[in-house]
Protein backbone atom coordinates (compact mmCIF):
# COMPACT_ATOMS: atom_id res chain seq x y z
CA UNK A 1 0.00 0.00 0.00
CA UNK A 2 1.25 3.72 -0.56
CA UNK A 3 1.40 6.38 1.68
CA UNK A 4 1.19 9.77 0.33
CA UNK A 5 2.23 11.48 2.81
CA UNK A 6 2.12 15.84 2.94
CA UNK A 7 4.08 17.70 4.37
CA UNK A 8 1.54 19.45 6.30
CA UNK A 9 3.48 22.08 7.60
CA UNK A 10 4.31 23.19 4.29
CA UNK A 11 1.19 23.97 2.45
CA UNK A 12 0.97 27.11 0.01
CA UNK A 13 -0.37 29.54 1.74
CA UNK A 14 -2.32 29.73 -1.69
CA UNK A 15 -4.20 26.45 -0.42
CA UNK A 16 -5.18 27.82 3.75
CA UNK A 17 -8.81 27.72 3.57
CA UNK A 18 -10.10 31.23 3.11
CA UNK A 19 -10.64 32.48 6.54
CA UNK A 20 -14.34 33.20 5.31
CA UNK A 21 -14.89 29.49 4.45
CA UNK A 22 -16.74 28.57 7.15
CA UNK A 23 -18.48 32.35 7.94
CA UNK A 24 -20.25 32.02 4.21
CA UNK A 25 -22.66 28.98 4.94
CA UNK A 26 -25.30 29.68 4.55
CA UNK A 27 -27.25 29.96 8.28
CA UNK A 28 -24.92 32.15 9.45
CA UNK A 29 -24.93 34.89 6.29
CA UNK A 30 -28.77 34.90 6.77
CA UNK A 31 -28.81 35.55 10.15
CA UNK A 32 -26.12 38.12 9.24
CA UNK A 33 -28.60 39.53 6.87
CA UNK A 34 -31.79 39.77 9.11
CA UNK A 35 -29.90 40.98 11.74
CA UNK A 36 -29.95 39.75 15.84
CA UNK A 37 -33.57 39.23 15.62
CA UNK A 38 -33.47 36.83 12.55
CA UNK A 39 -30.39 34.92 14.16
CA UNK A 40 -32.03 32.24 16.27
CA UNK A 41 -34.65 31.79 13.53
CA UNK A 42 -32.63 31.19 10.98
CA UNK A 43 -29.55 29.08 13.12
CA UNK A 44 -31.93 26.80 13.71
CA UNK A 45 -31.42 25.64 9.69
CA UNK A 46 -28.07 24.54 10.67
CA UNK A 47 -29.38 22.05 12.89
CA UNK A 48 -28.87 20.51 16.29
CA UNK A 49 -27.46 23.23 18.59
CA UNK A 50 -26.83 25.90 16.17
CA UNK A 51 -29.27 28.25 18.08
CA UNK A 52 -26.93 27.82 21.19
CA UNK A 53 -23.89 28.11 18.95
CA UNK A 54 -24.91 31.39 17.81
CA UNK A 55 -25.17 32.81 21.25
CA UNK A 56 -21.52 31.25 22.21
CA UNK A 57 -18.61 32.94 23.55
CA UNK A 58 -16.66 34.30 20.94
CA UNK A 59 -13.05 32.64 20.23
CA UNK A 60 -12.15 33.82 16.66
CA UNK A 61 -8.39 33.40 16.50
CA UNK A 62 -5.96 33.89 13.76
CA UNK A 63 -5.10 31.05 11.80
CA UNK A 64 -2.00 29.14 12.31
CA UNK A 65 -0.51 29.01 8.74
CA UNK A 66 1.43 26.40 10.31
CA UNK A 67 -1.40 23.59 10.91
CA UNK A 68 -4.03 24.23 7.90
CA UNK A 69 -5.15 21.18 5.63
CA UNK A 70 -5.56 21.22 2.21
CA UNK A 71 -9.07 22.17 1.67
CA UNK A 72 -9.19 19.90 -2.02
CA UNK A 73 -8.38 16.74 -0.29
CA UNK A 74 -9.33 17.89 3.38
CA UNK A 75 -11.93 19.51 3.61
CA UNK A 76 -13.65 21.04 6.72
CA UNK A 77 -16.18 19.23 8.40
CA UNK A 78 -19.50 21.13 9.25
CA UNK A 79 -20.31 22.25 12.45
CA UNK A 80 -23.19 20.10 13.09
CA UNK A 81 -21.12 16.85 12.17
CA UNK A 82 -18.47 17.92 14.72
CA UNK A 83 -21.05 18.53 17.72
CA UNK A 84 -23.42 15.92 16.84
CA UNK A 85 -21.40 12.48 16.78
CA UNK A 86 -19.04 12.44 19.75
CA UNK A 87 -17.76 9.61 21.67
CA UNK A 88 -17.72 11.06 25.39
CA UNK A 89 -19.13 8.11 27.22
CA UNK A 90 -19.32 10.70 30.17
CA UNK A 91 -23.00 11.60 28.41
CA UNK A 92 -23.91 7.86 26.84
CA UNK A 93 -22.38 5.48 25.03
CA UNK A 94 -24.52 6.25 21.81
CA UNK A 95 -22.26 8.93 19.53
CA UNK A 96 -25.95 10.92 18.97
CA UNK A 97 -26.02 10.72 23.05
CA UNK A 98 -23.68 13.45 24.46
CA UNK A 99 -25.44 16.22 22.07
CA UNK A 100 -28.41 15.55 23.18
CA UNK A 101 -27.01 15.43 27.16
CA UNK A 102 -23.54 17.37 27.28
CA UNK A 103 -25.95 20.64 27.82
CA UNK A 104 -26.46 19.78 31.47
CA UNK A 105 -22.37 20.65 32.17
CA UNK A 106 -21.19 23.15 34.35
CA UNK A 107 -17.97 24.30 32.55
CA UNK A 108 -18.00 27.80 34.24
CA UNK A 109 -16.29 28.36 36.94
CA UNK A 110 -13.61 25.53 35.98
CA UNK A 111 -10.83 25.04 37.78
CA UNK A 112 -7.86 22.44 37.42
CA UNK A 113 -5.60 20.46 39.42
CA UNK A 114 -1.89 20.23 38.95
CA UNK A 115 0.03 17.70 40.58
CA UNK A 116 2.89 14.99 40.56
CA UNK A 117 6.29 15.65 39.78
CA UNK A 118 6.29 19.72 39.19
CA UNK A 119 6.86 22.84 40.57
CA UNK A 120 3.68 24.64 40.88
CA UNK A 121 1.12 22.38 42.17
CA UNK A 122 -1.69 23.76 43.18
CA UNK A 123 -5.57 23.85 42.01
CA UNK A 124 -6.12 27.13 39.06
CA UNK A 125 -8.65 28.55 37.32
CA UNK A 126 -8.61 28.13 33.84
CA UNK A 127 -8.31 31.63 32.65
CA UNK A 128 -4.80 30.85 34.95
CA UNK A 129 -3.61 28.14 32.37
CA UNK A 130 -4.62 29.16 29.29
CA UNK A 131 -3.37 32.14 28.22
CA UNK A 132 -6.59 33.40 26.12
CA UNK A 133 -4.90 36.34 24.72
CA UNK A 134 -2.51 33.78 22.95
CA UNK A 135 -5.60 31.97 21.08
CA UNK A 136 -4.97 30.53 17.60
CA UNK A 137 -7.50 28.32 15.17
CA UNK A 138 -5.69 24.90 13.28
CA UNK A 139 -7.47 22.98 11.18
CA UNK A 140 -6.71 19.17 11.85
CA UNK A 141 -7.68 15.80 10.93
CA UNK A 142 -9.49 13.45 13.56
CA UNK A 143 -9.00 10.20 13.34
CA UNK A 144 -11.56 7.54 16.07
CA UNK A 145 -9.58 4.47 16.04
CA UNK A 146 -13.33 3.08 14.93
CA UNK A 147 -12.38 3.80 11.35
CA UNK A 148 -14.55 7.52 10.81
CA UNK A 149 -12.11 10.83 10.12
CA UNK A 150 -13.13 14.44 10.22
CA UNK A 151 -11.30 17.61 9.66
CA UNK A 152 -11.98 20.18 12.28
CA UNK A 153 -11.32 24.03 12.92
CA UNK A 154 -9.87 24.09 16.87
CA UNK A 155 -9.13 26.73 18.85
CA UNK A 156 -7.00 26.87 21.35
CA UNK A 157 -3.29 26.67 22.26
CA UNK A 158 -0.04 24.30 22.35
CA UNK A 159 -0.33 21.81 24.88
CA UNK A 160 3.10 23.41 25.69
CA UNK A 161 1.88 26.54 26.78
CA UNK A 162 -0.34 24.84 29.71
CA UNK A 163 2.20 22.60 31.05
CA UNK A 164 5.60 25.18 30.88
CA UNK A 165 3.13 27.04 33.77
CA UNK A 166 3.14 23.95 36.00
CA UNK A 167 6.94 23.76 35.70
CA UNK A 168 7.28 20.07 35.38
CA UNK A 169 10.54 18.87 37.11
CA UNK A 170 13.05 16.35 35.08
CA UNK A 171 12.03 13.53 36.42
CA UNK A 172 8.75 13.75 34.92
CA UNK A 173 8.63 11.56 31.92
CA UNK A 174 4.36 11.73 31.76
CA UNK A 175 1.49 13.60 32.29
CA UNK A 176 -1.99 12.67 32.89
CA UNK A 177 -4.74 14.77 31.65
CA UNK A 178 -8.21 13.41 34.20
CA UNK A 179 -11.42 14.09 32.73
CA UNK A 180 -14.12 15.65 35.41
CA UNK A 181 -15.91 13.07 37.74
CA UNK A 182 -19.23 14.84 38.27
CA UNK A 183 -21.79 11.88 38.33
CA UNK A 184 -24.57 14.32 38.88
CA UNK A 185 -23.68 15.83 35.03
CA UNK A 186 -22.48 13.01 33.62
CA UNK A 187 -25.06 10.49 34.12
CA UNK A 188 -22.91 7.85 32.19
CA UNK A 189 -20.52 7.71 35.05
CA UNK A 190 -23.43 6.49 36.91
CA UNK A 191 -22.77 3.01 34.87
CA UNK A 192 -19.80 0.86 34.52
CA UNK A 193 -19.30 1.24 30.86
CA UNK A 194 -15.68 2.35 31.50
CA UNK A 195 -13.74 3.39 34.35
CA UNK A 196 -14.38 7.10 35.98
CA UNK A 197 -12.80 8.96 35.90
CA UNK A 198 -11.40 9.18 32.12
CA UNK A 199 -7.48 9.38 31.92
CA UNK A 200 -5.09 10.01 29.34
CA UNK A 201 -1.68 10.60 29.38
CA UNK A 202 1.33 10.70 27.02
CA UNK A 203 4.67 10.37 27.14
CA UNK A 204 6.35 14.53 27.82
CA UNK A 205 8.01 14.90 24.42
CA UNK A 206 4.77 14.17 22.90
CA UNK A 207 2.62 17.03 24.84
CA UNK A 208 5.36 19.16 24.28
CA UNK A 209 5.13 18.66 20.20
CA UNK A 210 3.95 21.74 18.57
CA UNK A 211 1.00 19.77 17.35
CA UNK A 212 -0.09 18.82 20.79
CA UNK A 213 -3.07 21.16 21.06
CA UNK A 214 -5.37 22.26 24.02
CA UNK A 215 -8.56 23.38 22.49
CA UNK A 216 -11.11 25.71 24.09
CA UNK A 217 -13.14 26.68 21.30
CA UNK A 218 -14.47 25.20 17.82
CA UNK A 219 -15.34 26.97 14.59
CA UNK A 220 -14.27 30.17 16.18
CA UNK A 221 -16.80 29.87 18.94
CA UNK A 222 -16.63 28.26 22.88
CA UNK A 223 -16.08 24.98 22.37
CA UNK A 224 -18.91 23.08 22.27
CA UNK A 225 -19.57 20.46 25.76
CA UNK A 226 -20.22 17.58 23.74
CA UNK A 227 -16.71 18.47 22.63
CA UNK A 228 -15.35 18.26 25.78
CA UNK A 229 -16.17 22.12 26.73
CA UNK A 230 -14.30 23.89 28.47
CA UNK A 231 -11.00 22.63 27.71
CA UNK A 232 -10.19 19.54 25.98
CA UNK A 233 -6.58 17.81 24.49
CA UNK A 234 -6.17 17.06 20.80
CA UNK A 235 -3.14 14.53 19.60
CA UNK A 236 -3.78 14.86 15.94
CA UNK A 237 -1.49 11.98 14.82
CA UNK A 238 -3.27 9.62 17.33
CA UNK A 239 -6.52 7.96 17.71
CA UNK A 240 -9.34 10.30 19.21
CA UNK A 241 -9.21 8.33 22.40
CA UNK A 242 -6.07 9.40 23.01
CA UNK A 243 -7.53 13.27 23.32
CA UNK A 244 -9.51 13.50 26.46
CA UNK A 245 -11.85 15.90 27.11
CA UNK A 246 -13.28 18.26 30.24
CA UNK A 247 -9.86 18.06 31.26
CA UNK A 248 -9.80 18.98 35.11
CA UNK A 249 -6.50 17.54 35.79
CA UNK A 250 -3.15 17.45 34.91
CA UNK A 251 -0.74 14.92 36.90
CA UNK A 252 2.89 14.68 35.91
CA UNK A 253 4.48 11.10 36.31
CA UNK A 254 7.27 9.03 36.03
CA UNK A 255 5.68 6.09 35.13
CA UNK A 256 3.61 5.26 32.14
CA UNK A 257 0.07 6.25 32.98
CA UNK A 258 -2.70 3.83 33.21
CA UNK A 259 -5.09 5.24 30.66
CA UNK A 260 -9.00 4.47 31.10
CA UNK A 261 -9.15 2.51 27.49
CA UNK A 262 -5.78 0.41 28.21
CA UNK A 263 -7.51 -0.48 31.45
CA UNK A 264 -11.15 -1.49 29.94
CA UNK A 265 -9.00 -3.34 27.14
CA UNK A 266 -5.26 -3.08 26.63
CA UNK A 267 -5.70 -5.89 23.75
CA UNK A 268 -7.78 -2.88 21.55
CA UNK A 269 -6.50 0.28 22.97
CA UNK A 270 -3.30 0.80 24.23
CA UNK A 271 -1.42 3.46 25.29
CA UNK A 272 0.38 4.65 22.34
CA UNK A 273 -2.22 4.40 19.53
CA UNK A 274 -0.41 5.96 17.17
CA UNK A 275 -2.11 6.41 13.75
CA UNK A 276 -1.23 3.81 11.20
CA UNK A 277 -2.56 1.87 8.30
CA UNK A 278 -0.41 -1.28 8.97
CA UNK A 279 -1.37 -2.38 12.32
CA UNK A 280 -5.00 -3.93 12.58
CA UNK A 281 -7.31 -2.98 15.45
CA UNK A 282 -8.34 -6.84 16.62
CA UNK A 283 -11.86 -6.11 15.25
CA UNK A 284 -11.55 -4.24 12.15
CA UNK A 285 -8.44 -3.16 9.83
CA UNK A 286 -6.81 0.44 9.90
CA UNK A 287 -5.91 0.21 6.53
CA UNK A 288 -8.79 2.45 5.16
CA UNK A 289 -11.13 4.94 6.83
CA UNK A 290 -14.11 6.99 6.28
CA UNK A 291 -14.43 10.49 5.85
CA UNK A 292 -18.08 11.43 7.48
CA UNK A 293 -20.32 11.94 6.46
CA UNK A 294 -18.94 9.96 3.06
CA UNK A 295 -21.19 6.43 2.91
CA UNK A 296 -17.88 4.58 1.94
CA UNK A 297 -14.57 3.32 4.24
CA UNK A 298 -12.72 4.61 1.33
CA UNK A 299 -9.69 6.45 2.26
CA UNK A 300 -6.55 4.95 2.57
CA UNK A 301 -5.42 5.51 6.38
CA UNK A 302 -2.30 7.63 6.90
CA UNK A 303 0.38 6.73 9.21
CA UNK A 304 0.38 9.16 11.90
CA UNK A 305 -2.32 10.49 10.43
CA UNK A 306 -0.21 12.59 7.74
CA UNK A 307 1.74 13.57 10.38
CA UNK A 308 4.16 11.55 10.30
CA UNK A 309 7.15 14.18 9.29
CA UNK A 310 6.29 16.08 11.96
CA UNK A 311 6.20 13.70 14.61
CA UNK A 312 8.15 10.56 13.35
CA UNK A 313 11.16 11.35 15.30
CA UNK A 314 9.65 11.24 18.73
CA UNK A 315 9.28 7.45 18.19
CA UNK A 316 12.90 6.65 16.81
CA UNK A 317 14.49 3.47 17.89
CA UNK A 318 11.26 2.28 19.59
CA UNK A 319 10.02 -1.22 18.63
CA UNK A 320 7.51 -1.10 16.13
CA UNK A 321 4.73 -2.96 17.66
CA UNK A 322 4.86 -1.31 21.02
CA UNK A 323 4.15 1.81 19.24
CA UNK A 324 1.25 2.01 18.00
CA UNK A 325 -0.52 -0.13 20.51
CA UNK B 1 -60.89 -14.85 36.98
CA UNK B 2 -57.03 -15.62 35.52
CA UNK B 3 -58.04 -19.04 33.73
CA UNK B 4 -60.79 -17.29 31.87
CA UNK B 5 -58.51 -14.46 31.07
CA UNK B 6 -55.58 -16.68 29.65
CA UNK B 7 -58.49 -17.98 27.57
CA UNK B 8 -60.00 -14.71 26.56
CA UNK B 9 -56.35 -13.88 25.24
CA UNK B 10 -56.31 -17.40 23.87
CA UNK B 11 -59.40 -16.86 21.80
CA UNK B 12 -58.60 -13.19 20.60
CA UNK B 13 -55.37 -14.52 19.16
CA UNK B 14 -56.83 -17.61 17.41
CA UNK B 15 -59.68 -14.89 15.65
CA UNK B 16 -56.67 -12.50 14.96
CA UNK B 17 -54.77 -15.97 13.49
CA UNK B 18 -57.71 -16.99 11.43
CA UNK B 19 -58.56 -13.53 10.05
CA UNK B 20 -58.23 -12.74 6.13
CA UNK B 21 -55.76 -10.13 6.49
CA UNK B 22 -53.82 -11.79 9.26
CA UNK B 23 -50.89 -12.63 6.83
CA UNK B 24 -50.64 -9.54 4.47
CA UNK B 25 -50.52 -7.18 7.71
CA UNK B 26 -47.86 -9.60 8.84
CA UNK B 27 -45.85 -8.84 5.32
CA UNK B 28 -46.60 -5.56 5.81
CA UNK B 29 -45.25 -5.17 9.71
CA UNK B 30 -42.06 -6.62 8.32
CA UNK B 31 -41.79 -4.79 5.64
CA UNK B 32 -42.03 -1.42 8.30
CA UNK B 33 -37.97 -1.52 8.97
CA UNK B 34 -37.16 -1.71 5.07
CA UNK B 35 -39.71 1.69 4.25
CA UNK B 36 -37.91 3.35 6.96
CA UNK B 37 -34.81 2.65 5.95
CA UNK B 38 -35.18 3.48 2.14
CA UNK B 39 -36.82 6.67 3.30
CA UNK B 40 -33.78 7.56 5.22
CA UNK B 41 -31.65 6.59 2.13
CA UNK B 42 -33.40 8.79 0.34
CA UNK B 43 -33.95 11.86 2.19
CA UNK B 44 -29.84 11.51 2.96
CA UNK B 45 -29.37 11.88 -0.74
CA UNK B 46 -32.38 14.82 -1.63
CA UNK B 47 -33.59 16.48 1.10
CA UNK B 48 -36.44 18.72 0.34
CA UNK B 49 -36.07 22.27 2.64
CA UNK B 50 -39.77 22.18 3.22
CA UNK B 51 -39.79 19.07 5.15
CA UNK B 52 -38.95 19.89 8.62
CA UNK B 53 -38.93 16.37 10.03
CA UNK B 54 -35.84 15.89 8.04
CA UNK B 55 -32.61 17.36 9.66
CA UNK B 56 -31.24 19.60 6.63
CA UNK B 57 -27.84 19.68 7.16
CA UNK B 58 -27.29 16.50 8.35
CA UNK B 59 -29.86 13.76 6.32
CA UNK B 60 -31.30 11.16 7.03
CA UNK B 61 -28.57 8.39 7.85
CA UNK B 62 -27.18 11.19 10.01
CA UNK B 63 -23.31 11.63 10.34
CA UNK B 64 -21.77 8.69 9.99
CA UNK B 65 -24.19 6.30 6.52
CA UNK B 66 -22.48 3.22 6.91
CA UNK B 67 -22.50 2.85 10.67
CA UNK B 68 -26.31 3.44 10.80
CA UNK B 69 -27.30 1.66 7.84
CA UNK B 70 -25.08 -1.28 9.21
CA UNK B 71 -26.77 -0.93 12.23
CA UNK B 72 -30.16 -0.64 11.34
CA UNK B 73 -30.20 -3.54 8.57
CA UNK B 74 -27.93 -6.17 11.70
CA UNK B 75 -30.78 -5.05 13.63
CA UNK B 76 -33.84 -5.48 11.97
CA UNK B 77 -32.44 -8.85 10.76
CA UNK B 78 -31.61 -9.97 14.35
CA UNK B 79 -35.31 -8.22 15.16
CA UNK B 80 -36.65 -10.08 12.70
CA UNK B 81 -35.21 -13.27 13.11
CA UNK B 82 -35.88 -13.21 16.69
CA UNK B 83 -39.80 -12.54 16.10
CA UNK B 84 -39.78 -15.52 14.14
CA UNK B 85 -38.02 -17.43 16.57
CA UNK B 86 -41.09 -16.45 18.97
CA UNK B 87 -43.86 -17.33 16.43
CA UNK B 88 -43.56 -21.31 18.17
CA UNK B 89 -43.75 -20.17 21.77
CA UNK B 90 -47.17 -18.21 21.41
CA UNK B 91 -48.71 -21.03 19.12
CA UNK B 92 -47.80 -23.64 22.10
CA UNK B 93 -48.58 -21.33 25.25
CA UNK B 94 -51.94 -19.49 23.50
CA UNK B 95 -52.63 -22.87 21.49
CA UNK B 96 -53.04 -20.49 18.04
CA UNK B 97 -52.10 -23.11 15.53
CA UNK B 98 -53.11 -20.53 13.04
CA UNK B 99 -49.89 -18.25 13.80
CA UNK B 100 -47.69 -21.14 12.29
CA UNK B 101 -48.38 -20.33 8.84
CA UNK B 102 -46.69 -16.83 8.94
CA UNK B 103 -43.08 -18.69 9.97
CA UNK B 104 -41.70 -19.11 6.81
CA UNK B 105 -42.45 -15.88 5.75
CA UNK B 106 -40.94 -13.83 8.88
CA UNK B 107 -37.78 -16.21 8.42
CA UNK B 108 -37.84 -15.49 5.15
CA UNK B 109 -37.64 -11.40 6.05
CA UNK B 110 -35.17 -11.72 8.26
CA UNK B 111 -33.02 -13.04 5.94
CA UNK B 112 -33.48 -10.19 3.55
CA UNK B 113 -32.28 -8.10 6.47
CA UNK B 114 -29.20 -9.57 6.77
CA UNK B 115 -28.88 -9.87 2.92
CA UNK B 116 -28.92 -6.14 3.07
CA UNK B 117 -26.48 -5.97 5.98
CA UNK B 118 -24.25 -8.17 4.57
CA UNK B 119 -24.67 -6.37 0.92
CA UNK B 120 -23.81 -2.98 2.65
CA UNK B 121 -20.70 -4.23 4.52
CA UNK B 122 -19.66 -5.46 1.35
CA UNK B 123 -20.56 -2.69 -1.22
CA UNK B 124 -19.71 0.33 0.95
CA UNK B 125 -17.04 -0.97 3.51
CA UNK B 126 -15.16 -3.36 1.54
CA UNK B 127 -16.14 -1.45 -1.53
CA UNK B 128 -17.47 -3.95 -3.49
CA UNK B 129 -19.52 -2.00 -5.50
CA UNK B 130 -17.48 -2.29 -8.33
CA UNK B 131 -14.57 -5.18 -8.89
CA UNK B 132 -11.97 -2.95 -9.64
CA UNK B 133 -12.07 -1.51 -5.77
CA UNK B 134 -13.48 -4.51 -3.92
CA UNK B 135 -10.72 -5.36 -0.97
CA UNK B 136 -10.74 -9.21 -1.68
CA UNK B 137 -8.46 -9.97 0.58
CA UNK B 138 -9.01 -7.58 3.39
CA UNK B 139 -12.69 -9.39 3.28
CA UNK B 140 -11.30 -12.88 3.88
CA UNK B 141 -8.64 -11.20 6.19
CA UNK B 142 -12.02 -10.06 8.07
CA UNK B 143 -13.67 -13.50 8.08
CA UNK B 144 -10.84 -15.59 9.30
CA UNK B 145 -9.17 -12.68 11.73
CA UNK B 146 -12.31 -11.13 13.12
CA UNK B 147 -14.41 -13.18 15.57
CA UNK B 148 -17.03 -11.28 15.70
CA UNK B 149 -17.29 -11.25 11.52
CA UNK B 150 -16.84 -15.08 11.66
CA UNK B 151 -19.71 -15.44 13.66
CA UNK B 152 -22.01 -12.68 11.44
CA UNK B 153 -20.76 -15.25 8.75
CA UNK B 154 -22.01 -18.04 10.01
CA UNK B 155 -25.71 -16.76 11.07
CA UNK B 156 -25.75 -15.27 7.38
CA UNK B 157 -24.66 -18.77 6.24
CA UNK B 158 -27.07 -20.76 8.02
CA UNK B 159 -29.63 -18.17 7.14
CA UNK B 160 -28.98 -18.26 3.23
CA UNK B 161 -29.72 -22.26 3.42
CA UNK B 162 -32.90 -22.47 5.29
CA UNK B 163 -34.14 -19.33 3.30
CA UNK B 164 -33.40 -21.04 -0.12
CA UNK B 165 -35.14 -24.58 1.29
CA UNK B 166 -37.85 -22.85 2.71
CA UNK B 167 -40.23 -23.53 -0.37
CA UNK B 168 -42.70 -26.30 -0.74
CA UNK B 169 -40.27 -28.29 -2.81
CA UNK B 170 -37.61 -28.11 -0.28
CA UNK B 171 -39.82 -29.42 2.43
CA UNK B 172 -41.34 -32.21 0.03
CA UNK B 173 -37.85 -32.88 -1.21
CA UNK B 174 -36.04 -33.24 2.10
CA UNK B 175 -38.91 -34.97 4.07
CA UNK B 176 -38.12 -35.57 7.78
CA UNK B 177 -34.06 -34.36 7.55
CA UNK B 178 -36.58 -30.69 6.70
CA UNK B 179 -37.10 -30.17 10.02
CA UNK B 180 -33.97 -31.41 11.25
CA UNK B 181 -32.62 -28.54 8.94
CA UNK B 182 -34.49 -26.20 9.91
CA UNK B 183 -33.67 -26.53 13.77
CA UNK B 184 -30.54 -24.78 12.54
CA UNK B 185 -32.39 -21.19 12.84
CA UNK B 186 -31.30 -21.78 16.64
CA UNK B 187 -27.60 -21.42 15.83
CA UNK B 188 -28.38 -18.67 13.68
CA UNK B 189 -29.77 -16.76 16.60
CA UNK B 190 -27.47 -17.49 18.56
CA UNK B 191 -24.44 -16.78 16.64
CA UNK B 192 -26.11 -13.35 15.43
CA UNK B 193 -26.37 -12.75 18.95
CA UNK B 194 -22.81 -13.36 19.59
CA UNK B 195 -21.66 -11.76 16.70
CA UNK B 196 -23.82 -8.72 18.43
CA UNK B 197 -22.03 -9.06 21.77
CA UNK B 198 -18.53 -9.44 20.25
CA UNK B 199 -18.92 -5.64 18.49
CA UNK B 200 -19.48 -4.15 21.75
CA UNK B 201 -16.74 -1.33 22.89
CA UNK B 202 -17.35 -1.84 26.29
CA UNK B 203 -21.60 -1.38 27.07
CA UNK B 204 -23.01 -5.21 26.24
CA UNK B 205 -26.56 -3.94 27.34
CA UNK B 206 -28.53 -4.33 24.19
CA UNK B 207 -27.26 -7.69 22.73
CA UNK B 208 -27.64 -9.05 26.24
CA UNK B 209 -31.84 -7.97 25.84
CA UNK B 210 -31.88 -9.85 22.47
CA UNK B 211 -30.06 -12.73 24.17
CA UNK B 212 -32.39 -12.67 26.98
CA UNK B 213 -35.27 -13.02 24.83
CA UNK B 214 -33.97 -16.02 22.93
CA UNK B 215 -32.67 -17.53 25.67
CA UNK B 216 -37.08 -17.37 27.15
CA UNK B 217 -37.99 -18.95 23.61
CA UNK B 218 -34.99 -21.70 23.71
CA UNK B 219 -36.60 -22.29 27.41
CA UNK B 220 -40.24 -22.86 25.89
CA UNK B 221 -39.25 -24.52 23.23
CA UNK B 222 -37.25 -27.08 25.30
CA UNK B 223 -40.06 -26.96 27.73
CA UNK B 224 -42.46 -28.09 25.20
CA UNK B 225 -40.34 -30.98 23.96
CA UNK B 226 -39.49 -32.72 27.39
CA UNK B 227 -43.25 -33.04 27.85
CA UNK B 228 -44.32 -34.09 24.55
CA UNK B 229 -41.25 -36.83 25.42
CA UNK B 230 -43.17 -37.42 29.10
CA UNK B 231 -46.70 -37.20 26.96
CA UNK B 232 -45.82 -40.07 24.59
CA UNK B 233 -44.83 -43.03 26.80
CA UNK B 234 -47.85 -42.80 28.94
CA UNK B 235 -49.78 -42.97 25.48
CA UNK B 236 -48.04 -46.30 24.34
CA UNK B 237 -48.49 -47.96 28.07
CA UNK B 238 -51.40 -50.71 27.46
C1 LIG C 1 -21.07 -12.29 6.69
C2 LIG C 1 -21.90 -11.89 7.59
C3 LIG C 1 -21.85 -10.58 8.35
C4 LIG C 1 -20.93 -9.57 8.33
C5 LIG C 1 -19.65 -9.46 7.51
C6 LIG C 1 -21.38 -8.57 9.26
C7 LIG C 1 -20.70 -7.38 9.53
C8 LIG C 1 -21.09 -6.48 10.44
C9 LIG C 1 -20.40 -5.24 10.69
C10 LIG C 1 -19.13 -4.77 9.99
C11 LIG C 1 -21.07 -4.59 11.67
C12 LIG C 1 -20.75 -3.22 12.25
C13 LIG C 1 -19.77 -3.31 13.35
C14 LIG C 1 -19.41 -1.96 13.87
O1 LIG C 1 -20.30 -1.23 14.30
O2 LIG C 1 -18.25 -1.65 13.83
C15 LIG C 1 -22.19 -5.41 12.04
C16 LIG C 1 -23.12 -5.09 13.01
C17 LIG C 1 -24.21 -5.88 13.33
N1 LIG C 1 -24.61 -7.03 12.72
FE1 LIG C 1 -23.58 -7.99 11.27
N2 LIG C 1 -22.57 -8.97 9.83
C18 LIG C 1 -22.89 -10.19 9.29
C19 LIG C 1 -24.01 -10.94 9.57
C20 LIG C 1 -24.99 -10.58 10.44
C21 LIG C 1 -26.22 -11.29 10.66
C22 LIG C 1 -26.63 -12.57 9.93
C23 LIG C 1 -26.93 -10.62 11.60
C24 LIG C 1 -28.30 -10.89 12.21
C25 LIG C 1 -28.80 -12.01 12.43
C26 LIG C 1 -26.14 -9.47 12.00
C27 LIG C 1 -26.51 -8.56 12.95
C28 LIG C 1 -25.77 -7.47 13.31
C29 LIG C 1 -26.13 -6.56 14.36
C30 LIG C 1 -27.35 -6.66 15.26
C31 LIG C 1 -25.14 -5.57 14.39
C32 LIG C 1 -25.03 -4.45 15.37
C33 LIG C 1 -25.53 -3.19 14.90
C34 LIG C 1 -25.01 -2.10 15.78
O3 LIG C 1 -25.49 -1.98 16.90
O4 LIG C 1 -24.12 -1.38 15.35
N3 LIG C 1 -24.99 -9.48 11.26
N4 LIG C 1 -22.18 -6.55 11.28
Amino acid sequence: MILKIKTSADVPSSEITPESAYYSRRDIMKAAAMGTAGLAAAATLGGIDTPLFAQAKNYAAPRNPKFVADPTVDPLNKLEEINSYNNFYEFGTGKGDPVQYANKLTTSPWTVEVDGACNKPGKYDIEKMIDFTQLEERVVRHRCVERWSMVIPWVGVPIKHVIDKCEPQAKAKYVEFHTLLRPSEMFGQKTGSLQWPYVEGLRMDEAMHPLAFMVVGLYGKVLPNQNGAPMRIHIPWKYGFKSGKSIVRIRFTETMPKTTWAVQNGNEYGFWANVNPEVDHPRWSQARERRLPGFATSRPTLLFNGYADQVQSLYAGMDKKVLFY
Amino acid sequence: MLKTGYEQLCKLLNAIATWRYFKPVVFVGCAVPAVLLSIKVIASAWIPSWIPLVDSTIGGLGVDPLKTLLHESGEDGLGVLLACLAITPIRRIFKVNGIQKVRRMVGVFAFFYAFVHVGIYLGLDQLCYSVATCEFRSIVNDVLKRKFIFMGMISFTIMAVLAITSTSGWVRRLKKKWQTLHRLVYVAAISGVIHFIWIQKSDISEPLMWAGWLTLFLVIRVYFAIQKRRVVPARIRP
